[in-house]
């Protein structure tokens, strides 16, 4: 008898008992899934048709085709773009494939702001990031968190420029 | 056209960018009128959501008039006035046919786990949103719908996705006439899971947050017993005592990865993004629901992973029920709950704020400022 490989699909209909309690009622997905709207299995349906795209689309190797419709903001670019690409090696269920992603957001962050400059443009960072809003509803909050950044900013360079001060006096190691 | 332009975590601002255009016979092109920033938004502001790319514009909340449509369209014309899902579903797959909207499986090429959302990363497919003048809404026949002639457009706005979130929420929890609901969050989700929780027969509605305001609002508008997380030492044992030392029958998690509440999980899941989010909601509600319970989900979190008490849902038994709401399957009942008045929609919207001002809006609902519980961006040329 030929040897049966593990990954052989198995006829359910050949196991002793198959779907001998299966009660309708009894499913706990109702009602998000109307099973009785669909019998196919498996991709058979009638495909919308094919967008068709002049920027490059990344795609999730878990898919048998690329879907029909995609959007098309903010393509992959420059140092982002890359890990971006390597990242869709790994399927949705490898922790890799996140952990790029999530290391091409930082540095596509950091391209912005090379663009931006790149362009002439110096980004309004405090208002992008709301700080008008906080004036106006937490001024206090404000007032204590920059004093807090502007000590902290003053100490650490004090802490710095006495190092730097230290170490232009320390003598020079001599090698014998 | 000006668009909401995200610049990195915690940085939005309003840009110059090209109006969109027809890429696909059945798409159209919507002229915004109203724009919502949704609680979920934040994780995409905070930079939780793994491939967020700079240049996206955000926005999955949003109603507008058809402006142009695709070749193959035909349920909408130029110059309706239309709601339009958070789902990009195209009616058709095998999911879609299963009514599960949220699950399309021809509209995201970048993940099979969601289908397409408006500007929520290219992980929910690449899609600039609705927090602009003009959007592009792939899927023109299925997901948008009219709104009707009676209907405020400040309601309308919100049936988008806040009011079948909430609802779909309670509907998963599979509520029993009698049962104890405990909903974690007292953003505009969990109020509306909340208010919905009773329309399936709850027989008590608690809420958990940490902001009195919303605690406040959550009391008078859904209404429910609320308390203030921050004044319990442990979550368990305080349901426990509040359900006679059983559990609450349903727990509904309205918050997601960005839940307060635990130092170590918000230096783990937020600050260091180890895990996919803070969890702690999540952890509440597994080890506060009774045996044999159900946990519904419907906060966000990202794709990778979190630590939760997995093995107490195998020693309790229970159910764990989740997903992106399927909007276009809830809508007919919702409409009818709005003109009906079981649910007003609009008096969640405390902030009405021009796109011009998105970078403070943005700022003020994340940092809690002025009361804030649900801010609209309206576009100049959408009035």
């Amino acid at each position: 008898m030929e040897q049966q490989n593990s990954s052989q699909r198995i006829d359910p209909a050949s196991v002793n008992g198959w779907g001998v309690d299966a009660d309708p009622r009894n499913d706990p997905t109702y009602p998000m899934r109307d099973r009785s709207a669909d019998t196919e299995t498996g991709m058979n349906w009638e495909p919308p048709p094919a967008q068709k795209s002049e920027v490059e689309v990344l795609q999730s190797v878990e898919y048998k085709r690329r879907p029909a419709v995609f959007g098309t903001s903010s393509p992959p670019s420059g140092i982002s773009g890359m890990v971006r690409r390597s990242a869709f090696a790994y399927s949705e269920s490898d922790w890799r494939h996140w952990l790029m992603l999530l290391g091409a957001d930082r540095i596509n962050m950091v391209e912005g702001l090379v663009e931006d400059f790149a362009r002439g443009r110096v980004p309004n960072v405090p208002g992008e990031m709301g700080m008008r809003a906080e004036w106006r509803h937490n001024k206090d909050g404000l007032i204590q968190k920059v004093a807090i950044a502007t000590t902290v900013t003053l100490v650490a360079a004090a802490l710095l420029g006495r190092r730097r001060s230290h170490d232009r006096y320390r003598p020079r190691r001599t090698i014998r | 056209m000006l668009a909401a332009d995200y610049r990195g975590p915690g940085r939005v601002r309003v840009s110059s960018k090209p109006d969109p255009v027809i890429q696909h016979p059945r798409d159209a092109i919507v002229r915004v009128t109203r724009s919502c920033i949704c609680g979920s938004d934040l994780h995409l502001y905070h930079g939780l959501v793994p491939d967020t790319r700079v240049g996206m514009t955000f926005g999955h909340e949003f109603c507008g008039i058809v402006e142009e449509v695709g070749s193959e369209v035909q349920n909408l014309k130029p110059g309706d006035h239309v709601l339009v899902p958070f789902n990009i579903a195209c009616g058709q797959c095998h999911f879609c046919k299963q009514g599960l909207f949220g699950n399309c499986h021809e509209s995201n090429p970048q993940a099979t786990a969601v289908g397409g959302i408006f500007g929520y990363s290219h992980t929910a497919g690449g899609y600039d949103g609705g927090q602009a003048e003009y959007v592009r809404v792939p899927y023109a026949d299925v997901g948008p719908t009219l709104i009707p002639d009676w209907m405020d457009p400040d309601d309308a706005v919100l049936l988008t996705d806040v009011v079948p979130t909430g609802y779909q929420a309670a509907e998963m929890g599979g509520i029993q006439m009698g049962d104890t609901v405990v909903v974690f969050g007292a953003g505009p989700v969990g109020i509306m899971a909340a208010r919905c929780a009773w329309l399936f027969g709850a027989g008590r509605v608690i809420v958990i947050d940490r902001e009195e305001y919303r605690l406040d609002f959550a009391r008078r508008y859904c209404p429910a017993e609320v308390y203030n997380f921050e004044e319990i030492e442990d979550m368990a044992v305080f349901i426990k005592k509040l359900t006679d030392h059983l559990g609450a029958d349903v727990c509904i998690d309205a918050v997601g990865g960005d839940a307060s509440g635990s130092a170590i999980r918000t230096l783990l899941g937020k600050k260091l993004k180890l895990e996919a989010g803070s969890s702690i909601p999540l952890h509440w509600a597994i080890n506060s629901v009774k045996k044999g319970g159900i946990v519904s989900i419907v906060g966000v979190y990202g794709p990778t992973g979190n630590m939760i008490p997995i093995g107490n849902v195998l020693n309790k038994g229970l159910t764990v029920r989740a997903n992106q709401a399927s909007v276009k399957r809830l809508l007919p009942r919702l409409i009818e709950h709005v003109r009906e008045g079981r649910i007003n929609p609009k008096e969640l919207i405390t902030h009405r704020v021009p796109l011009e001002d998105v970078g403070d809006a943005y700022h003020m609902f994340s940092a809690k400022l002025d009361e804030c519980i649900k801010p609209v961006l309206y576009p100049n040329r959408g009035r």
